[in-house]
């Protein structure tokens, strides 16, 4: 075992410490900012001191945001579960899709396989609002526009390529032996790839979905242009806040946490699988 | 139980089990292959009986058995099992156990899972499923490991595993694939005298790949030896020590190898003698063959051109009027090996008592005439064993 001397654990300590403030901080305060009002938030000096208020999320969640100009009405909930429906929907499809064609690309060599692969990898690289316009035109020739299967399509752009390539690393590393042990015991290929290749991959499955969700959670341009309000995720509909009457800090701290939260939720519960993963040990032959 | 003698003669032939016919292993395009790994590979092997793939690295042998397995396609040519072409089968289909270099444990499960899994997939009662496990790892040494994960296993704990998975499973054909490799050497010869009674004992067929010659000549019944793709000869090892098909195949099998030298051969009215060339100051010698019918059409023509082969064990030292110089000599604690430089070049022998000739000494050898091995000069076909000859 290394062996740490005391001076090397409070230094570790320390610089841990400093770590996690740079990068808790600016949640803390959004969660702190959630329970003030406008006035506390934009106070100066700023102040750790305040009366806390569930005003903000009394707002968010009945959908009444009380301004000096007036009463407006938000859709916040229904954009959260747009968020929920659109995310998981494409996670969904992209692994169903996106397994098997990790699972081939990893196992079979086939003419253009590799140029396949790459250019499903390459739809990360291509800049969002380049795709849009063109995609914006067939969307509303196909009737596509605003509908929940449009949306999700196009969120393939953003799942698809990370499950294919993340999944396909992990297949990669499985040696074919213990799937040909398998076969040769009297096993289809395909109760194979179910019994064996899913499970022993199922860390990188677990990893790609949880990335592949945050991913398109935190996606913007894509529904800003081709969904309306109805069907558009938190992430557009936070825009509401930015109010005639000014930026409604409160409202918007408050719905940062609240759809922080699922992702948050999402994140704890898949690190049990990442960690199976890390300690089932060697999956190489 | 069945005695194995070391030397014993093969066991009887029974029905064919399996049937290689002229098969080809291609890798890359098919219209211009990158590789030939296998070429026109025939082999049959009986109902019962252990064949051994030998041969280094890259020689094909590993592709042969995955072809057998249904891992790979076979490019050209047949491959029978119990009487149903399987070449074309999926693996699941071809009723074949198999126990892989890699062990290919499955992770996710405990040792003794591993070795039930078939069983329990083939819905085998849990009396019988007890019953095998516990059989076949007291035979295998693997009773303490048995709730273990694979991944806390060594080497050779994982490949007991996994050879324990093969053989507990009922199956037309058994393929393992370096079956011993990583065990420590006391365990793997104590191991090898077991599976091979357990083979037998089931009346098991088993092929299986092996770059070691003691355990090929240990487990096997007959071995396929493979080189560049090509399956040189297949016989008991005691034939491929006395009867090499070719000069590959001579210099491949024992340990130290043959001895080779260019040769002239003279016949004399029936009679034959071996004359080796001296070279520069080092001076040659000849072997007397004596009185040997050649056959019309035979290579072994007067004057023709051979490579004389020797195996180590059979030269005799101190006696005769060859004289060689001794370069080096090594008492490896129950032999002798003795390094002579003859007609400019080194010829090992090997002695069972010590041999006290000390170096740049003059040594007396002789080769005795039954231990001649002549090779034709051109494709290293065997041409002449002992008094046998050859075709």
């Amino acid at each position: 075992m290394h062996h740490t001397s005391t001076a090397e654990r409070i230094l570790r300590g320390f610089l841990l410490t400093l770590v996690l403030l740079f990068f808790l901080f600016p949640i803390f305060w959004i969660f702190l900012m959630s329970f003030q009002t406008n006035e506390d938030i934009l106070r100066i000096p700023p102040s750790l001191f305040f009366t806390p208020t569930l005003e903000n999320y009394i707002a968010l969640i009945s959908g009444r945001l009380s301004t000096v100009a007036g009463d407006l009405d938000i859709a916040f909930m229904r954009n959260l579960w747009n968020s929920v429906l659109l995310s998981s929907l494409s996670v969904g499809v992209a692994l169903i899709l996106g397994v098997p064609a990790a699972y081939a690309f990893a196992r079979f060599k086939f003419r253009l396989g590799e140029n396949i692969a790459f250019t499903l990898l390459s739809f990360r690289f291509a800049p969002p609002l380049l795709v849009l316009l063109p995609l914006s035109l067939y969307f509303s020739e196909l009737g596509l526009s605003d509908t929940y299967l449009g949306l999700v399509w196009v969120y393939q752009l953003i799942a698809l390529p990370l499950i294919l390539w993340i999944v396909r690393g992990y297949f990669e590393d499985i040696s074919p032996d213990i799937e040909n042990a398998y076969r040769i015991d009297g096993h289809s290929w395909a109760t194979t790839f179910r019994k064996i290749a899913i499970p022993l991959a199922r860390p990188g499955i677990a990893a790609a979905s949880l990335l592949a969700f945050i991913f398109c959670w935190n996606n913007f341009v894509f529904a800003l242009v081709l969904a309306s309000a109805d069907k558009q995720p938190v992430t557009v509909g936070a825009l509401a806040f930015v109010t005639a009457s000014g930026i409604q800090y409160g409202q918007v701290a408050a719905a940062i946490v609240l759809s922080v939260t699922p992702t948050l939720m999402l994140a704890l519960y898949a690190q049990r699988y990442l960690v199976e993963g890390l300690s089932l040990g060697a999956v190489k032959g | 139980m069945a005695k194995q003698a070391p030397e014993q003669p093969a066991r009887a032939p029974a029905a064919v089990a399996l049937h290689l016919d002229a098969v080809d292993k291609f890798y890359g395009d098919p219209a211009n292959p990158a590789v030939h790994a296998v070429k026109n590979f025939s082999m049959e092997v009986g109902q019962g009986e252990i064949v051994a793939l030998l041969g280094s690295s890259g020689c094909g042998k590993t592709s042969t058995l995955r072809m057998i397995a249904g891992f790979e396609t076979v490019s050209r040519g047949e491959i029978n099992l119990a009487g149903r072409q399987i070449d074309s089968l999926p693996p699941a289909r071809r009723n074949v156990a198999m126990a892989f270099e890699g062990y290919s444990l499955y992770p996710p499960l405990t040792v003794r899972d591993n070795i039930a899994f078939a069983l329990k997939a083939a819905k085998l009662e849990q009396s019988e499923v007890k019953r095998k496990v516990d059989h076949i790892s007291a035979l295998l040494e693997i009773e303490p490991i048995l709730d273990k994960y694979p991944s806390s296993l060594s080497g050779g704990q994982q490949q007991r595993a996994s050879l324990a998975r093969a053989l507990i499973r009922k199956a037309d054909l058994y393929l393992l694939d370096e079956p011993m490799s990583q065990l420590e050497p006391q365990l793997r010869s104590v191991l090898r005298g077991r599976i091979k009674s357990y083979l037998i004992e089931q009346g098991l067929t088993s092929v299986f790949v092996t770059h070691d010659q003691t355990e090929a000549n240990a487990l096997a019944d007959r071995i396929a030896v493979m080189e560049d793709g090509v399956l040189q000869q297949i016989a008991s090892p005691a034939e491929l020590k006395d009867r090499p098909a070719n000069l590959f195949v001579a210099t491949f099998i024992g340990e130290p190898p043959m001895n080779v030298f260019p040769a002239k051969l003279s016949v004399n009215g029936g009679h034959l003698s071996i004359a080796v060339e001296g070279a520069g100051s080092a001076s040659g010698f000849s072997v007397e063959l004596g009185e040997i019918a050649c056959p019309p059409g035979s290579a072994l023509q007067d004057g023709a051109s051979v490579h004389l082969g020797v195996r180590p064990h059979s030269v005799a030292l101190g006696k005769g009027d060859t004289r060689g110089l001794v370069v080096s000599n090594q008492w490896l604690g129950d032999q002798t090996h003795v390094v002579i430089e003859t007609a400019g070049q080194a010829m090992v022998a090997v002695s069972y008592g010590r041999v006290e000739d000390a170096l740049g000494a003059e040594i007396a050898f002789s080769i005795p005439p039954r231990a001649v091995h002549l090779f034709a000069e051109d494709d290293g076909r065997a041409l002449l064993h002992g008094r046998e000859v050859v075709g």
